[in-house]
């Protein structure tokens, strides 16, 4: 059976996210698999620059309207409906994402649709989609199918390679203001702006655990060594809680997953809600004062020792090793 | 002012999760269940905007599942809400399903809000909520970890891949509650004991006049090793030297 595929693109006014990138690649193998066609969403204000950056990939539907400039999920959601609708999407795919777990569920929600969230494998047989999906974070997984039409798929990027698509070319979807409703109103969204790369999109990733008591000694140690290997920093619930890291930080089943070529885990004993979120790393090495911890389990290399020891050690030899 | 939680029974996913015998779910009889954490937090929430309100505010918990459910019912009546609604049915509803139902609720019970756990911890799809704001065509905050009523409306901080970000709703409203909103209380003995007493309403799913159209089939299940042979150095230069020319990601 052909398949309509429609990737819901997520940016930041300027660029699509590596993350759209991959979610994009599944789509495009799964509408050459099937016989389909695909086109990818754009949704903002002013996002000219976006939407000719995913024309290089695929024709281009371009929702650009004032009423888009914030990400009200009421708003957004109402508007993927009506273009699902009037263009007959079957298949509609978007990275797994805070924005897209709010937006995308809500436009199934609409049009009545069949969900499965952060996808990490897809296979596609007689023209049906066989998707895995963790449960329990992540402690198994599940095979399954969705039985209905239109399916909507969100995909954790780390599991999908990008695509090269095709060339083509925007179309403007004309968005029908009047009909959007007006009930939420946006105050701004605080980012902790970060000079360090963002954590779903890092080759590398250094993250602390329980073992640092301060902010001060996590900066010190973890985010000076995620500084001079260029990498993302991340962190255990554990000190999100206790309010030495912030939020978006978090590595787990309910913060960020993560599967960069290198993480590294320092004083992190491994919760499995954390190891729900980095074991499909590439390679994995902690350091843990406790040779029981079961981060050790799911890690290629380590020592056994203190973070606060060994940390500023091997922060000097990286960084010797550089110049 | 009429708040609405919604529960799920959930194994209590502090537990080992082992793949049932024929592969196609999880071993459920030797786990303890709970009511989903962030379902409480939601509940929590629920009773401490009622404590805090010169108002009166009820606060309503329903949960759909089997006769076994009571218990977590009860929980929740123990924690503090005023009375429960069960919806029976020994069918495991999909989120979509489990939306329909409440969405019947909803209109029966016509709450100002309908505070629930952002996600449950056994299938983990962030789904419901979503859904039933969409079907009630209601506004929706997700992922909250502050909220505020006042003047009819919901005053929330959201948890976002980019940061807090700041939203003011129109009630009625559907919201779900993140992790770091506030930790559940535990039940007093007096109010465990005083949960006995408390009604719980009792409807049979196949009297909400709904059809049960099952969205997604779980074909098979299997727990995937993660576990890696653990090369242990001594040294921090022994470690970095098998990164560079065994490992090759430095």
């Amino acid at each position: 059976m052909s398949k309509n595929v429609l990737i819901l693109a997520e940016h930041d006014d300027q660029s699509l996210k590596a993350a759209s990138l991959s979610a994009f690649g599944l789509g495009y193998r799964i509408s050459v698999e099937c016989e389909g066609t695909f086109q990818i969403l754009v949704l903002g204000n002013n996002v000219g620059d976006v939407a000719s950056e995913a024309s290089g990939l695929a024709p281009t539907l371009v929702a650009d309207s004032p009423k888009l400039e914030q990400p009200i999920a009421d708003v957004h959601a109402k508007v993927i409906a009506q273009v699902i609708e009037k263009n007959q999407f079957d298949t509609i795919i978007a990275a797994s994402s805070t924005y897209s777990k709010d937006v995308l569920s809500r436009a199934c929600g609409i049009v009545g649709g069949a969900m499965a969230s952060d996808v990490i494998g897809c296979e596609v047989k007689d023209g049906d989609l066989i998707l895995e999906r963790p449960l329990y974070a992540g402690s198994v997984t599940a095979k399954c199918r969705l039985l209905s039409d239109p399916k909507f798929l969100t995909v954790r990027a780390s599991a999908f390679e990008p695509a090269e698509g095709v060339e083509a070319g925007t179309s403007t979807v004309e968005v029908d203001e009047a009909s959007l409703p007006d009930r939420v109103e946006y105050h701004g969204v605080e980012t902790k702006a970060s000079a360090r790369p963002d954590l779903t999109e890092a080759k590398i990733v250094v993250s602390g655990g329980r073992a640092f008591k301060t902010t001060e000694d996590f900066e010190g140690h973890v985010g000076a060594l995620a500084d001079a290997l260029e990498a993302a920093a991340g962190s255990s619930r554990a000190l999100v809680d206790a309010g030495i890291t912030p939020n978006e930080l978090q590595v787990g089943q309910t913060g960020k997953v993560v599967a960069p070529e290198l993480y590294i885990a320092l004083g992190l004993s491994g919760a499995v809600q954390h190891l729900a979120g980095m074991k499909n790393s590439k390679v994995i090495v902690a350091i843990n004062k406790d040779a029981e911890a079961p981060i050790f389990e799911v890690s290629d290399y380590g020592i056994v020792g203190d973070v606060y020891k060994l940390v500023p050690e091997l922060l000097d030899k990286v960084k010797a090793t550089q110049t | 002012m009429k708040i609405l939680v919604p529960t799920k029974r959930v194994p209590d996913t502090d537990q080992k999760i082992k793949v049932s015998s024929d592969g196609t779910g999880v071993q459920t009889n030797t786990l303890p269940f709970i009511i989903n954490p962030f379902d409480a937090i939601a509940l929590e929430e629920a009773l401490r905007i009622q404590e805090g309100a010169s108002d009166e505010v009820e606060v309503i918990t329903v949960g759909i599942g089997n006769d076994e459910y009571e218990k977590e019912l009860r929980a929740g009546l123990a924690m503090g809400a005023d009375r429960a609604i069960h919806v029976s049915t020994d069918e495991l509803l999909d989120p979509w399903n489990v939306s329909k139902v409440l969405k019947v609720i909803v209109e029966k019970e016509a709450p100002d809000l309908v505070l629930m756990g952002k996600q449950a911890v056994d299938d983990d799809s962030n789904q419901a909520g979503q859904f039933l704001a969409a079907q009630l065509d209601w506004p929706q905050a997700t992922f909250i970890s502050k909220i505020e009523l006042a003047d009819s409306k919901a005053n929330v901080e959201r948890e976002t891949d980019l940061g807090i970000e700041k939203l003011s709703l129109n009630l009625p409203a559907v919201i779900t509650a993140d992790l770091r909103l506030n930790e559940p209380r535990y039940a007093s003995l007096p109010n465990i004991m005083k949960a006995k007493k408390k009604p719980i309403d009792s409807i049979p799913l196949t009297d909400l006049g709904i059809e049960i159209e099952p969205k997604i089939e779980i074909i098979s299940v299997e727990a995937p090793s993660s576990i890696r042979s653990c090369k242990k150095v001594e040294t921090v230069d022994e470690l970095l030297t098998l990164l560079r020319d065994e490992a090759k990601v430095l």
